[in-house]
């Protein structure tokens, strides 16, 4: 019985050792995988190790940390809830974060290789130095008026969209969105309440977790004329070429018609005065002439069909912008489609366009034709401090040159100064812009839309802005829009008051 | 360390064993690797405490000390009823039972301290409840050693035994889920907050049974009557005790849905059959068989379900456990992926002792024990682990080899390659080497069950190797009580297999 017990005893020596092989797979060969897996609960825990580094408007922290005593050590705290969300997002426990929460998460969680010798020090001195911390472009006056404005307008309407920007640099001085959110019960430590609160903004219809000035566009109306002049500025005409208008153009089965009788009924009119008054027949007929090509090209030039730019940090990731479009204007057979070029020229058909589109081709104009690439992140701070990363300006583009621009650049104050948008006015400064109402679905409200700039008594271009309000009730919808524009830019001037 | 033999007094007239002369019985090289042991079960409880509650409290040592005092108990019982019994047996089970303890307090300091409570007292928790069956474990095998002074009395019980092991098997099979079923393993009877496992008892009692059987069977079994690609194949008619035990196994398979069980339980019985046959042809008609039923009954959950579907389930789960519909899946296999984790987060050297998140993987105080420690002690502690379960079970086929009588041959090393069986499929389930079942790691999971019987199991072993390392003679006390003059103690090594035939 001896032999078949020693082969029974190989038998078990075999076992073990594809035990052993095994082990060896898990615990060495696939150990950092396991480690690092999306499914290791560890590594959540060990993100809450140290503290994550602030997000500060200001001086102010608007993401901040709370010690916590369960075993995830810090809670993320929003203080300004609401007035950030669509900035800043949220960083919860077991879901997706957003926002600059999720685009400068390595700096934040001190991941990132710019952190590197503060990990070095940390393994010596066996402190948890916190995350970098994120200093934002937004100017906290100009967020707290552009937040308390579109909420309490004065139309009851509840969904809308501002953004500011410094014309010179692209610095985001205000981005806010309606309906937001309180990002705080999302990152709570309790993550079915954290799951539970996530959903119920998830399936709201009013969609409060889209942040509507960069994610959402919208059929941008006459603001749309900015960019038609420019192109017939850039094709030999001048602010006094006369145009055709008149009370209703009609077109390849389109219909065009002004906004109120008064406007532009006479058979000619000069471009600035078409602008000023915002004259639909005038411009539709203008885009037929120039041509769908020279449209597509100079919308295009502004940042039209770009799906690729992000607002955030110049050299690194940042909240996605969802790009604008034109529509393709053309047949099934790809000949051009006179009746959509005619619609379109002044904003309507398949002419989508996003908020912070809608306040880069002001800041372009206010700028001298150069379009700076709008973003967030002003500075990055080690936990001690330390300035990493200040924004360098970049031009992103440059859609037409000084010449065009400074003929817009009178255009549109006229617009402020005597026409649709003297709502925008600002004492002492010196304001221009377009207005916008926009016809989207068949019984809806319109929308209002507002595009404008505002230079201070030194002359400098000192903020662009975009006010989208959707389905404003009662009528000249970007009335308000402009009125909001206008406190706005004060309040980014520094001379808002409360 | 080996211990000085000492004179031997009345020899055989008082029932207690007798040492002889030039005899080693190595006792205190046992006591000797036992002190280490504890002091290596010490040093974990303390270094558990510097990681977890960031002092050593004055009271570290107290789990080791009380473990020690049991395992000594154990070890002097031992020296007076077993003299010549293997001396390794008991340190390396005591080290792998107390690591459990530490680990199960671990678990209960980590509790108390995430639920802000005090840190809880030696006797309380599963850690404490752990001690409290090692000590009832230990006296249960303390009696065994006492009781049966004589492997081969245990063979007058064999049908006796045999029965008691086929109905312990089948009792959790027959009663309703709710008594019966943990985890989808219908495994258990469960008594409000009391349970057992008595499949886990049914092992010693079916390998007796087995021994007795195919001692007085061997010949017949062996006789072959076909020769087929140079193998003998048995008769016909004498498959019949094989597939009646195959078709026992199957059907705990199948209503006990545990694979883990049934690959036992047969595995045992074909291995017995196989060392008392000496007849490769049996092992090769029971892997065939046993992998055809497994096989069958994986088609067979693919396209009937029933009582099938729980186990072709379970495959799934094996084959692909990162599978997003699997891991979310109730039931599927988030257990395994987070025992998996739990392993690679610990890499080569582990997190220290009580510096890891065991309570990230659920049931781990039970069946993913070893991947919780695992995570703590890393590749190099596990791997030391699994050299003591294979020095426990290699040990225990070498009492099986020395022993003379083949009933205690086949005890030996049924038990030994049974334990040893388990723990390759319980932790190769966990590591992902085979599909996952529901077994008990050996003296280390939480519970009682499967402590006690491993523990009467490791008594067994103990009675066996006694038989096998002493003289011949001592194996048999009364054949010396005449008082005759004394022999030179024969050695047994190299002694013909000696039949019993009642």
């Amino acid at each position: 019985m001896n032999a078949p017990l020693r082969r029974a005893g190989v038998v078990i020596l075999v076992l073990f050792g594809l035990l052993f092989a095994n082990l060896n797979w898990v615990q060495a060969y696939k150990a950092d995988d396991y480690r690092t897996s999306d499914y290791n609960r560890r590594v959540v825990v060990a993100q809450y190790e140290r503290p994550r580094g602030i997000i500060e408007v200001g001086g102010t922290g608007v993401a901040t940390n709370k010690v916590t005593d369960d075993a995830l050590k810090y809670l993320r705290v929003y203080p300004r809830k609401e007035v950030y969300a669509p900035v800043l997002g949220y960083r919860p426990v077991g879901l997706a974060a957003t926002g600059i929460e999720n685009a400068e998460n390595d700096f934040l969680s001190g991941e990132s290789d710019k952190l590197f010798a503060d990990r070095v020090k940390d393994m010596f001195t066996g402190n948890n130095t916190g995350g970098g911390n994120v200093l934002l472009t937004i100017n906290s006056k100009a967020q707290e008026t552009a937040w308390k404005e579109l909420t309490g307008n004065e139309r009851g309407v509840k969904r809308g969209a501002a953004i500011a920007i410094d014309p010179r640099t692209g610095a985001v001085q205000a981005m806010v969105s309606m309906p937001s959110f309180d990002p705080n019960p999302l990152v709570s430590h309790d993550e079915k309440a954290a799951s539970a609160a996530y959903n119920r903004l998830n399936k709201d219809p009013a969609q409060p977790l889209l942040n509507r000035s960069t994610a959402e566009t919208l059929p941008p109306g006459s603001t749309f004329k900015v960019i038609v002049s420019a192109a017939a500025l850039q094709n030999g005409y001048t602010t006094e070429t006369e145009i055709q208008a008149g009370a209703e153009y009609r077109e390849s089965g389109a219909v065009i018609r002004n906004a109120e009788d008064e406007v532009c009924p006479g058979q000619r009119i000069d471009l600035k005065e078409a602008l000023t008054e915002s004259c639909n027949t005038g411009f539709a007929r203008l885009g037929v002439t120039l041509g769908r090509d020279k449209i597509m090209a100079a919308a295009k030039a502004f940042g039209f069909q770009d799906s690729q730019l992000t607002v955030g940090n110049l050299e690194g990731s940042g909240l996605p912008v969802a790009a604008s479009d034109t529509g393709k204007i053309a047949n099934a057979d790809g000949s051009v489609d006179k009746g959509a070029l005619a619609q379109s020229s002044i904003g309507q058909r398949d002419v989508r366009m996003t908020p912070i589109q809608g306040a880069l081709i002001a800041a372009s104009v206010a700028n001298g034709g150069k379009q700076m690439r709008p973003y967030l992140v002003q500075k990055l701070l080690t936990p001690d401090l330390r300035t990493i990363y200040t924004a360098s300006p970049k031009t992103l583009r440059e859609p037409i040159n000084s010449q065009v621009a400074g003929d817009l650049k009178d255009m549109m104050i006229s617009v402020v100064e005597n026409g649709t948008g003297k709502k925008a006015r600002i004492k002492g400064m010196e304001v221009g812009g377009k207005t916008g109402t926009a016809e989207n679905a068949e019984g809806a409200d319109d929308h209002g839309w507002f595009i404008g700039f505002a230079y201070n008594d030194k002359g400098d271009a000192v903020s662009a802005v975009c006010v989208m309000l959707e389905n404003v009730p009662g009528g000249h919808a970007s009335a308000e829009a402009a009125r909001i524009s206008g406190l706005i830019m004060k309040a980014a001037a520094g001379q808002g008051g409360d | 360390m080996t211990a000085p033999a000492v004179p031997a007094s009345s020899p055989g007239s008082t029932g207690e064993m007798a040492r002889i002369p030039g005899m080693k019985t190595q006792r205190n090289a046992e006591l000797g690797l036992l002190a280490f042991a504890m002091v290596l079960v010490a040093a974990y409880g303390a270094t558990v405490e510097a990681a977890r509650i960031g002092e050593i409290t004055p009271t570290f040592w107290v789990p080791a000390a009380l473990l020690s005092i049991l395992f000594v108990g154990l070890h002097f019982v031992v020296r007076y009823t077993a003299p010549y019994a293997d001396p390794v047996l008991i340190p390396a089970v005591a080290l792998i039972n107390g690591l459990g303890v530490g680990f199960l307090r671990r678990l209960d300091i980590g509790d108390a301290l995430s639920k802000k409570q005090a840190i809880p007292g030696i006797f309380s928790g599963i850690g404490g409840r752990q001690l409290a069956w090692t000590l009832i474990a230990l006296i249960l095998a303390a009696v065994l050693l006492i009781v049966v002074r004589d492997h081969k009395i245990v063979s007058r019980y064999a049908y006796t035994l045999g029965l008691t092991g086929i109905v312990l098997v089948m009792i959790p099979a027959v009663l309703p889920s709710s008594i019966s079923e943990v985890n989808g393993a219908k495994l258990w009877i469960r008594i409000g907050s009391f349970s057992i496992q008595p499949g886990e008892f049914a092992k010693i009692a079916l390998v007796s049974f087995f021994a007795y059987y195919l001692v007085r069977k061997r010949e017949v079994l062996s006789l072959a009557s076909k020769r087929v690609l140079g193998i003998d194949f048995p008769r016909g008619r004498d498959l019949g005790p094989v597939v009646t035990v195959w078709l026992l196994s199957l059907l705990v398979l199948v209503f006990e849905k545990d694979l883990g069980t049934a690959l036992l339980y047969f595995g045992l019985f074909v291995v017995t059959l196989y060392v008392a046959t000496e007849r490769a042809s049996w092992l090769i008609i029971g892997l065939l068989l046993f992998f055809g039923g497994v096989y069958l009954a994986y088609l067979l959950g693919a396209s009937v379900g029933g009582p099938f579907a729980n186990f072709y389930d379970r495959a799934q789960v094996w084959l692909d456990p990162f599978a997003l519909d699997n891991y979310e899946r109730f039931g599927g296999s988030y257990q395994l992926v987070q025992g998996l984790l739990s392993l690679g987060t610990g890499g080569l050297f582990g997190s220290g002792p009580g510096g890891g998140s065991p309570r990230f993987v659920p049931e781990v105080q039970n069946d993913f024990i070893f991947a919780g420690m695992g995570e703590e002690i890393g590749l190099f502690g596990l791997s030391a682990l699994l050299v003591l379960y294979l020095l426990i079970v290699e040990r225990g086929l070498r009492s099986a080899l020395a022993v003379r009588d083949s009933f205690g041959k086949l005890v030996a090393g049924g038990l030994s390659f049974t334990l040893g069986l388990q723990i390759f499929v319980i932790l190769g389930g966990i590591t992902g080497l085979i599909p996952l079942t529901g077994q008990t790691t050996p003296f280390l999971s939480s519970g009682g069950s499967s402590l006690m019987a491993n523990w009467l199991l490791i008594a067994m072993l103990l009675r066996i190797s006694n038989a096998a390392r002493g003289p011949a003679a001592s194996g048999g006390g009364a054949d010396r009580a005449g008082g005759g003059p004394k022999k030179a103690p024969a050695q047994l090594h190299g002694a013909m297999t000696e039949v019993i035939k009642p």
